[in-house]
Order: structure tokens, then sequence, then C-alpha cells
């Protein structure tokens, strides 16, 4: 199979161990762990071109290029990723992540804990957004990257890009923050409980520890991700997708009979396969949790106050979950700092999920903006 | 906008100040206040392609509508707040001087003066809406939805109790001193609140 004009090609993830113990949020820490990844491009000799890539609720390291394993596996950012991509592979050095705490193969709940040689399950602490940046911060040591040229995210991803800019000042240049909020608002939290509450009640969840007992909260986990699904999707792009129409053959029944329910059953049903139910748990809860405003009384420009990046801030007017307001906030707080700020706000039909579409204005701001970037000379 | 009406602005912006553009279009005006006076600016624009261009320069930009307002800026956040050649294009014309005002301690607005005398010409002796360098449209496709002259102007800051700082007004590369109301093309003010001394 040929990759396709564009794209980063075969790509095999890398593994890194840690064996000094991570302090967590929670009070906790985590003795040893491994954070798996993938990188494209190349670390030029100043070791100033790289930009860190972070993931969202569901994604993982493979952003780009197909999966050495499992070649029809295509990078969750694909789209933006790669040689003449807006992020561009010839000049940069991208490194794609996956979060403690994930089961994508950094360490997380199904890892064996070495203490008891079993799955962690429910034992694995809980995980914020800072022991993610933590985390990730490690991974820039040990693969010798002091400041990184950028550091880029959606939604969730967002989140983190924006919490390195005031825990790691330094080793920002750059922060691309899309589609992202300065925290959850009590709907965005009541999404996350309901799809909690579908797994926390599934009688196979066994209070985490459903791995041994040979079983996985299928059902809680589809519940979670339809709900998940509905908050990523605009109105009118569902109305223009799936509309109102039927099979007619399943009429007076609970089977699926409005497309929307059987895209939703079947999003539902890949997701329940691939994913882990205290994976989901823990990121929503991690989502939850993220506030940086929360330590300086609610003052989202003094919490910012540290950083010295510079941001491009972007949001989607169809997004429901995270909107262009919430965005705002975030640009406010920097225009009150005196940062250096751009923000675009991309009219764009599809809702939270535009983040990870092909839409050519978007691109368009993202490529300017690392133009500038990969012109700048690392300071 | 060419080289004497960048002077111009350039000369009343002051080294190292805060500047907010309004309407900034490619953001060449605040791309050359950045390099020659060193000002900490961002730009506000409505346009996906005036965005782009702002960030392709490295000019930091928000995109936004000006109709919407100003209302996330503190009082006084920045020393000057420019609107140029956008005045015209805009409804509600009190609200964003109003807003400039509460927001800047100094506001400059620019804008093609319609009393110029060829455009008088145009409508007193041909009896056809003013088209010129300045005003570049036809009535059917023309963004300006306000017609106003520098003595407009004038009277529009006197009965609000702006005062007028400075202000010039220029016919091409040329400043005109003599008769600006009819021998000027463009006219640039320089604006302050009298309650804010």
């Amino acid at each position: 199979m040929t990759s396709s004009p564009g794209s980063v090609g075969i790509v095999q993830a890398q593994k890194m161990r840690f064996d000094e113990p991570l302090p967590l949020q929670c009070g906790r820490s985590i003795a040893g762990y491994e954070l798996v990844y993938e990188t494209y491009g190349t670390l030029n000799a100043e070791r100033s071109n790289a930009i860190l890539i972070c993931h969202a609720l569901n994604a993982s390291h493979h952003v780009a290029g197909q999966a050495s394993d499992v070649p029809e596996n295509i990078g969750w950012w694909d789209n933006m990723i790669g040689p003449g991509k807006p992020v561009d592979t010839n000049r940069f050095f991208v490194i794609g992540v996956n979060n403690l705490g994930s089961c994508f193969g950094s360490t997380g709940p199904t890892s064996i804990d070495p203490a008891t040689g079993a799955a962690y399950g429910a034992s694995f602490p809980l995980v914020t957004v800072e022991d993610w940046v933590d985390a990730q911060a490690r991974l820039a040591d040990g693969l010798g990257i002091e400041r990184f040229a950028a550091i880029m995210g959606g939604s969730l991803g967002g989140m983190q890009a924006l919490c390195w800019t005031f825990r790691y000042p330094e080793r920002v240049r750059h922060a691309l923050v899309i589609a992202a909020a300065p925290n959850l608002s009590a709907q965005n939290i009541a999404f996350n409980e309901v799809a909690r509450q579908a797994i926390l009640t599934d009688p196979e969840f066994f209070e985490g520890n459903f791995i041994a007992h040979g079983v996985k909260p299928i059902r809680g986990l589809r519940v979670a991700r339809m709900i998940g699904h509905i908050t990523y999707i605009s109105d009118e792009q569902m109305a223009e997708k799936f509309g109102r129409q039927t099979r007619p053959d399943t009429k007076f029944s609970f089977a699926p009979e409005f497309q929307i329910e059987s895209y939703l059953q079947y999003q539902a049903d890949k997701f329940s396969q691939y994913f882990d139910a205290n994976t989901y748990l823990r990121i929503t809860k991690a989502l939850d949790y993220f506030d940086p405003a929360l330590s300086t009384g609610g003052d989202l420009a003094r919490a910012l106050s540290a950083a010295t990046a510079k941001f491009l801030v972007i949001s989607f007017t169809t997004d429901w979950r995270f909107s262009p307001a919430r965005s705002r906030e975030i640009v406010q707080a920097l225009l009150d700092n005196g940062s250096d700020v751009s923000y675009a706000e991309i009219t764009a039909p599809h809702g939270h999920d535009a983040f990870l579409l092909d839409d050519p204005r978007y691109h368009a701001v993202v490529n300017a903006y690392l133009d500038r970037v990969a012109a700048e000379r690392a300071r | 906008m060419n080289r004497r009406e960048h002077s111009i602005i350039e000369g009343w912006v002051g080294r190292g100040n805060r500047v907010l553009d309004l309407g900034c279009g490619d953001g060449e005006l605040l791309g050359n206040l950045v390099a020659n006076r060193e000002v900490r600016g961002y730009g506000i624009d409505i346009a996906d392609d005036n965005v782009i261009a702002c960030v392709k320069r490295g000019v930091n930009v928000i995109q936004s509508d000006l109709e919407s307002g100003l209302a996330g800026f503190g009082d006084h956040s920045f020393d000057t707040v420019i609107l140029s050649q956008t005045l015209q294009q805009i409804h509600r014309v009190e609200t964003i001087i109003n807003e400039m005002l509460r927001v800047g301690r100094e506001v400059i607005v620019t804008f093609p003066n319609f009393a110029y005398w060829r455009h008088r010409v145009q409508l007193g002796v041909r009896g056809t809406m003013p088209v010129s360098k300045t005003l570049p449209y036809e009535w059917y496709n023309t963004p300006n939805v306000r017609m106003f002259t520098v003595r407009e102007f004038d009277r529009f800051c006197a009965a609000r109790g702006i005062t007028i700082v400075d202000r010039e007004v220029s016919s091409g590369e040329r400043k005109v001193t003599f008769a600006p109301n009819l021998l000027g093309q463009l006219a640039f003010y320089r604006i302050r609140n009298n309650r804010s001394g």
C-alpha cells in the first residue's frame, strides 16, 4: 500500500520508560510509567523546530500517517500534519504523545501494576491536565527538547497546550489552542456526568475491576460514546447529514429506525470495542477539573500571567460544546495580559468536530501562523 | 493607504504604546507601527482573508465584528485606538466612537471627506453619486453607510465634548491647510474625551 501525497507514510510508535515517580495533582504518585509516542519529520541541530501535538478525549499518539501494524489506521489529524500540510513535517519535528491513563499504550488502567501483577483497573489514579503536561515535559526532556517551537491541540488537547504556557512558560514559544475552553461549563460537566453514570451503573463495571472479572462494561461505554457524539456535532450538521431519514422495515419497533440512531449505534459499537471504561471516566474527570483560574479567584488573566508564549486561538461558529464565546474568554485574558495573540473564528457548519476536519480557511490560518513560527529564529 | 497617511498616524502614536486597530484590514498599518514605533498592537477584523493576511504578516489579529462593540475591553486599556477609513461603514457611529474613547486614552479616526470638491461636482453638477480614489464604489455596491464631511465631524465632536487634539486633512500626498472641507480628500482626527483629561 502506497501512502498518499502529503502523508508522513508508515509510522512506528515508540515508547519511553520513566522510573522516577511522577507526583500527581490528586496527591498520589505513579511509581514508574511508559509513554507511547510517534514522531514525524526531523529535529534540527538547534533542537528548535519541535511541535508537540496534544490529543483530546478518545485519541492517541497516532496523529499522522499509517500505523505500522495496521496500515489502514490513519492518524487522527492526518489532514493537518504531513509534508506540505499546515503542520509541515518538512520543516517541523512533530511529536504525538499518548497521555498517561489512556488505553492506547501509555501506562493506564489496563496496564499491569508491577506491585500486584494484575491490571491497575480501578486503582489507577485520577490524572489531570496538569499531570499530563508534567508527563509530556519529561518526554520532552528525554527527547532533548528544551523548548518547543509550538504546542498544539484541539478541544481537551487545546487545554493541554494552554496549560503548558503557564506551567512551563519558558518551554513554549507558541501555543495553538483550538476549539478549547478555559474550563468546562456546568452543561459540559452535566454531559460528562451522564456519560460516567452510564459506565458506573453498568452491571459489568464491577467498580472498575471488570478486567479481573473478564468482562467489559460495553453497555455503559456505548451510551457514554453516544452522549459524547451528540455534543460533537452541530444541530444543523446533524439535520443535514441525517435529517429524519428512516429505514421503513423497522417501523413500530425499537430497532434503529432513524438514520441518526443507526449512526450513534455504529459509533457506540466501534468505540466500546477499543476504548477502556476506566480511561473514559478519568479523561472526563480531567476535563471537569481543568480550571486554571480556580487558583486566582476566577481571574483567568492572572492565571495565565506567567505565559510568555505567543498564541493562536481558533474557534468554530457552530461549536456548542466549546463555543466561540469560551475561546474569546481565553483571548480576552491574553489581551489583558498584553500577550501576543491572534484569534480566528471559523465559520463552519460542523460543530465541535470541525477542528478535525479539512476546512480551507481553518487550515490557511494554521498554515500562515506556522509559516511565521518557522521563519522566526529560535531564541 | 499611502506613505503620507501612514506617517500621519505614526506621528500620533507614542513609542511602545498599546494600540488597538479596529478594522485593521491586512494589517499593513499595524505591522508598520510595530516595526517603526515598537507598539504592542492588536488588530480587529471580521473578514477571513484579512485575518489570514494579518497572521501571515505576524500581526496580532482578533476576528470579531466591530458592530458588536468592544465590550470585553477594559476602560483605557489601550493608549491609542485607531479606526482607519472604516467609520463610514459603521451603522452605530456614536456607539463605536464612545466605545473607542472608553477603551483608549486617545483615538485616531480617519475617513474620506464626502465634501471634497470633486465629489461636490459629481453630485452637484453631474447629478451622480461621487466615485473617486477615496470613494471607489458605485452607489449600488458601496460598503459605506454613513456619508459625512470634515465640517460634520468637527460639529459631532464639539456637540459631545470630544477634544480634537490634532486634525490633518490631506489630498493625495499633500497636506491641505486652506479650505480643508472643500479641498481635502482624507481627514485624520486625533481625539480624546474631555472628561478623561
